[in-house]
């Protein structure tokens, strides 16, 4: 083997395990899911491949209450998640000084415990007779019998707690990356704080307002657990549907159906977004090619 | 980089000339409301962490674990006295320790492809790698079982480490590439010219200096994979880890127990992320000894 080609079949054959991993046990999965998709049958009587569109069609009908709730539940937490992360990612890069690290370990960890006991722990605190709905009552905020576990506040109030961590680190990341000289040029300039602010130091972090949007808002659509432990079948979204109607319905076709029209709405969002954004931002590739 | 040492020049500025102070006017209000601000969301991301911390010394009335009532040390002296729960636990460390091996090595052989060489497709390999991370788990969970069924595959342990490796990968692919981006080659091309192969280079010059990179994305599968429950429950089949258990326990009785082993996860993860980081940091320290290349 001459060095020249040892030099250009080399990348290749790096590649090859891991995308040969994706392409078998993601890609090809996909593929049978829209072959599911488009079979027609019971699941007493078996599914048959049957090019059945109407699969899509009834899903979207019968759905489309559970897939809009999720669109606007995913988009009201990463509202929320941007409230709360931006001045905070702010804080901690232009103020944090040395506790810097330590607030961002604060951050991440609520990564390091396990997802559903996050969310258990949630219901600890939002449950009937907690602390807090007794405060809230004392003080006549929330009505005699009112309740905050099991409405749409604690379904997208655990949302919004559990996916924050993917909202601020990218926060953080675009807000620390500010070339503070900048800011400097614009108080030298008679620059107002506001002015300084709304003119270089927010247009210099909307990469991370953009990615960390979409890293919220994405698993917090297909999201299925909030929804289930905070909420009721009022408040289930359309992860609560695929989910029952994999597991314990057995309806695959539905199932899968579901799942490619969700895919399908996601990837339509990233690339929106990323023609927005530009893709380096989002792919990460920044600095690459070298 | 330092805040401060970015703002302190401009102040002595300000003091010669007496030019711009009107960023101060108002400013103490704003900074006094700006730091509460971010104490009160420091607050509540640990709010449930204490929360969990505290109701691990519970000693529940009934099923659920929601409500406090004494004080107690049962749980802890006896964190696996719940059936089934020491087995799950120890299936989901189990297949996370394999799952972060496997997408580890996979993953950083790719980041290497992608860094280091020009080759035709690199786009659409990029977007290739993304989109898994813009796939809900749930469809990532209920693809992998649709073709899992339609070959007959019998789902348990063998087929949750696949799909562990599967939704590790992008993640340590992204991270590993973000650490070799501000790699210095001229580091490799004097080991080659001193000699070594490619395999010595890589062994002895190129691994160690990635190293740093690789253990993040380690780190990372790790919890990811110990913490999964939606795409662990498609392709689970009859095997149970510590999340599916914890599902299962959420709609029949929450055990104090739950509590301690989530606690004992937590500390763990914080001590080996702080030791990670102090290695990172002395290493640093060490580093900055020899001249530093200009940064971009």
């Amino acid at each position: 083997m001459s060095a020249r080609i040892r030099k250009a079949g080399l990348p290749y054959l790096l590649l090859l395990p891991g995308l040969g991993w994706l392409a078998v046990f993601f890609l090809i999965p996909l593929g049978y899911t829209a072959f599911e998709s488009l079979k027609a049958g019971t699941l007493d009587t078996g599914f048959i491949f049957d090019w059945q569109f109407s699969n899509y069609t009834d899903a979207i009908s019968d759905y489309n209450e559970q897939f809009l709730r999720s669109f606007e539940y995913a988009a009201l937490a990463t509202i929320a998640g941007l409230l709360i992360g931006y001045p905070l990612a702010y804080f901690i890069a232009f103020r944090g000084g040395k506790w810097r690290n330590a607030m961002l370990l604060a951050v991440i960890a609520p990564f390091f415990v396990t997802y559903l006991i996050r969310t258990l722990s949630w219901e600890t605190i939002l449950s009937d007779s907690g602390f807090v709905v007794d405060t809230l009552k004392s003080v006549g905020i929330l009505g005699e019998d009112g309740r905050l576990l099991d409405t749409t506040f604690s379904v997208i109030a655990g949302i919004t707690y559990n996916f924050l961590p993917f909202m601020i680190l990218p926060l953080y990341a675009s807000l620390e990356r500010v070339d503070h000289r900048l800011l400097e040029a614009g108080y030298d300039l008679y620059g107002r704080r506001r002015d300084v602010f709304l003119r270089v130091t927010l247009p210099l972090s909307m990469p991370g307002v953009v990615a960390g949007s979409l890293l919220m808002f994405i698993p917090a659509a297909g999201d299925f657990i909030n929804a289930e432990l905070l909420g009721t079948p009022n408040q289930y979204m359309i992860g609560n549907v695929i989910q029952s109607r994999y597991l314990e319905i057995g309806d695959y076709p539905t199932a899968a159906a579901l799942s490619f029209i969700l895919m399908a709405v996601m990837l339509a969002i990233v690339l929106i977004w990323a023609r927005i954004a530009g893709t380096e931002a989002l792919l990460g590739t920044e600095g690459e090619a070298r | 980089m330092e805040a401060g040492a970015a703002t302190a020049p401009t102040a002595a500025r300000t003091q010669e000339t007496g030019r711009p102070r009107n960023r101060r006017r108002g400013g103490k209000l704003l900074d006094w409301g700006l730091n509460v601000y971010a104490l009160l969301a420091l607050l509540y991301l640990l709010v449930p962490i204490a929360v969990i911390l505290v109701f691990s010394f519970n000693n529940p009335v009934g099923r659920f674990n929601f409500i406090w009532q004494e004080f107690s040390l049962d749980a802890w002296t006896d964190p696996f006295g719940v059936p089934g729960i020491g087995d799950a636990l120890l299936t989901s460390v189990e297949i996370a320790a394999l799952s972060t091996i496997g997408a580890t090595a996979l993953g950083t052989l790719t980041a290497l492809a992608l860094v280091r060489y020009e080759f035709k497709g690199r786009a659409p390999v990029n977007f290739f790698i993304f989109v898994p991370l813009a796939t809900p788990e749930v469809v990532l969970g209920a693809a992998l079982l649709s073709m899992f069924l339609n070959f007959l595959v019998a789902t348990g342990f063998g087929t949750i480490l696949i799909a562990h490796i599967m939704f590790n990968l992008s993640f340590v692919i992204i991270t590993v590439r973000s650490r070799l981006i501000g790699f210095d080659r001229s580091l490799e091309e004097a080991a080659q010219d001193l000699g070594a192969t490619a395999w010595q280079t890589f062994r002895l010059v190129t691994l160690p200096l990635i190293m740093p990179g690789v253990i993040s994305a380690a780190l990372l599968a790790f919890a990811l994979s110990i913490d999964d429950f939606v795409i662990t429950n498609f392709n689970a089949g009859s095997t149970i880890t510590f999340p599916l258990f914890i599902w299962g326990a959420a709609r029949v009785a929450v055990p104090p127990q739950i509590y301690v082993i989530a606690s004992m996860i937590f500390l763990i993860t914080l001590a080996l992320m702080l030791l990670t980081v102090w290695q990172q940091r002395r290493a640093e320290k060490m580093a900055s000894v020899r001249p530093e290349p200009e940064e971009e």
